[in-house]
């Protein structure tokens, strides 16, 4: 597989290099892991999104449930950090199960649902009947485990994963079949495919990579509240960024956490006016004159992007 | 008359409802391997939801279906396909955002053929989509788009085609050529059943039809057969034209 190895060298190489180097020259850590977040977060709403085309709304529920899936091992099983980051992501996949029901639904209404859903998490998580478990509205600190430095590592490892998986359904027929189900269903099941089972896997794999950026996050900011980790903010930023790039591409959802989330840390906390003025102004012209997201511009001139 | 081969597809008392609806009543016929079998009536006898409930798309509520010896009825289309039925679509159902090559790469990969299927470029040559392979899908006329849903059915090797008005929107040149290629497939040994309401076309391909009307099977045999019997007569151009 050529191309595969080629976009793995072209765009996944140097993105993680970036990151791996950016800490030992750049002081502002806690910036560049939201960098590393959102980066994870943008293409774990790719997967789902551009491949399906079922629109996560309540994406973040999967993060929440990571998080606290961190916290919850942390707490009460005592395990080493990087074990209750891979908890965190057996946590997302086990929400993503039960929320399977879901993708009977299409369009607007999966995204309510879904929407619907992650509220529903936050509730059942932040409900102070279960202080003994979760520590219900009053939030955890995990002062045991507390390693920025390594949590930040472990979140460009989950961002390198979570690319090379979209690099693979970029380049194979597994991602191709995807694709084919977004566009039709009743024709992909015509060419063969199981439909259902592509529909869950690929809704699995999104729910295992917001599940696993929430364990890394929890791990990371030690201290929270479950009106951090489920702030929708979280589902709405991640799909913003990744419909702002073009999605069903590596190269777009990458684009546009560079761009979007770039700017919102360059005037977003300094004049909050203007970037919500110069954000609101960008979002409208996307969906009016670029629908397809900025690679698109290139697509439209017979380019193909990665 | 020669023996016939034993039937690839027997249909018998088929019924799909649609709520109160009887859209099938009891559809009865069956299909042989090197045949093409012709589906016609007027609108809303059942032809097309005949084909749907074929291919998987609809459950049926009665009634068997029987390929190749086996009962299929309620099977989910990907199965039905790696057994080797498939089938176009009325209104082409090409996957509009993927190239003319990917739309068939994705059948080649997951249509499990029985046999090694057609290659592909073999395949966009014959339907004159070569040009076009790599085009997104959305930007071929209808007719293409068409010949897309023919190929990439024939890229899962079917042993049974259903075409649902393959003819429609054709001009009489693109007509005469894809007849020969549908005559050529059922010489190849494929099971044909074809929807059309163009007459000529129908003529013009198979050996046998069957008239539908109301959800049931009125008349089985040739067309030129058909057009003499009276209750046929009266299905098409209504009662009481004294012939």
């Amino acid at each position: 597989m050529p191309d595969f190895m080629r976009h793995m060298l072209v765009i996944v190489a140097p993105l993680v290099a970036a990151f791996a180097i950016l800490p030992g020259v750049y002081d502002n850590h806690l910036l560049l892991f939201n960098f590393v977040i959102f980066l994870i977060l943008a293409q774990g709403v790719n997967i789902i999104y551009g491949f399906t085309g079922y629109l996560p709304f309540g994406y973040v529920g999967f993060f929440g449930a990571g998080a606290y899936g961190f916290a919850i091992a942390v707490m009460h099983l005592h395990t080493p950090a990087p074990v209750a980051v891979l908890a965190a992501g057996a946590v997302g996949v086990l929400l993503g199960l039960l929320l399977t029901p879901l993708l009977r639904l299409s369009g607007a209404y999966f995204a309510i649902a879904n929407l619907a859903a992650a509220l529903a998490v936050l509730h059942f998580v932040a409900n102070p009947a279960l202080e003994q478990i979760t520590k219900g509205p009053y939030g955890v600190a995990l002062n045991g485990t507390f390693n920025p430095t390594l949590a930040y590592t472990g979140a460009v490892i989950i961002l390198t994963l979570t690319l090379a998986f979209v690099v693979f359904l970029k380049n194979s027929s597994f991602g191709l079949a995807l694709q084919a189900v977004r566009e039709d269903a009743v024709s992909a099941a015509m060419a063969g495919v199981n439909v259902v089972r592509m529909r869950v896997i690929a809704w699995l794999a999104s729910a295992l990579v917001a599940g696993l950026a929430g364990g890394v996050f929890a791990w990371y900011v030690s201290v929270f509240y479950p009106d951090n980790v489920f702030s929708n903010d979280f589902s709405i930023f991640a799909i913003v960024f990744a419909l702002f790039g073009g999605v069903a591409t590596i190269t777009g959802p990458i684009v546009g956490v560079v761009i979007l989330y770039g700017i919102y840390n360059l005037i977003g906390f300094t004049t909050p006016q203007y970037f919500q003025l110069i954000y609101g102004v960008l979002i409208m012209a996307l969906v009016l004159f670029l629908p397809a997201g900025l690679v698109s511009l290139a697509t439209r001139r017979g380019w193909n992007v990665p | 008359m020669s023996p016939e081969p034993a039937p690839i597809l027997a249909v018998n008392g088929l019924v799909k409802r649609f709520g109160g609806f009887h859209a099938l009543d009891g559809v009865s016929f069956h299909v042989s391997a090197g045949e093409i079998l012709g589906l016609v009536g007027p609108n809303g006898s059942g032809k097309t939801t005949t084909i749907n409930v074929i291919s998987g798309l609809y459950a049926p509520d009665g009634g068997t279906l029987t390929y190749d010896g086996a009962s299929i009825g309620g099977l989910a289309s990907h199965k039905l396909v790696h057994r080797g039925i498939n089938r176009t679509f009325q209104i082409p159902k090409p996957f509009l955002s993927l190239t003319v090559r990917q739309n068939v790469e994705v059948a080649l990969a997951y249509g499990r053929a029985e046999i090694a299927p057609p290659r592909l470029s073999d395949l966009l040559e014959q339907y004159h989509l070569a040009d076009l392979a790599d085009r997104p899908a959305a930007d071929l006329n209808s007719s293409q788009q068409k010949m897309l849903d023919l190929v990439r059915a024939l890229a899962t090797r079917p042993r049974l085609l259903l075409l649902d008005e393959l003819a429609a929107g054709l001009n009489p040149t693109e007509l005469d050529w894809i007849a020969g290629h549908v005559r050529a497939l059922a010489q190849s040994g494929l099971a044909i059943i074809v929807v059309e309401h163009l007459m000529g076309f129908i003529e013009q391909i198979t050996d046998r039809v069957i008239v539908m009307n109301a959800g049931k099977d009125i008349f089985e045999g040739p067309l030129a057969v058909a057009v003499k019997v009276p209750q046929v007569i009266e299905v098409f151009l209504g009662g009481d034209h004294g012939v």
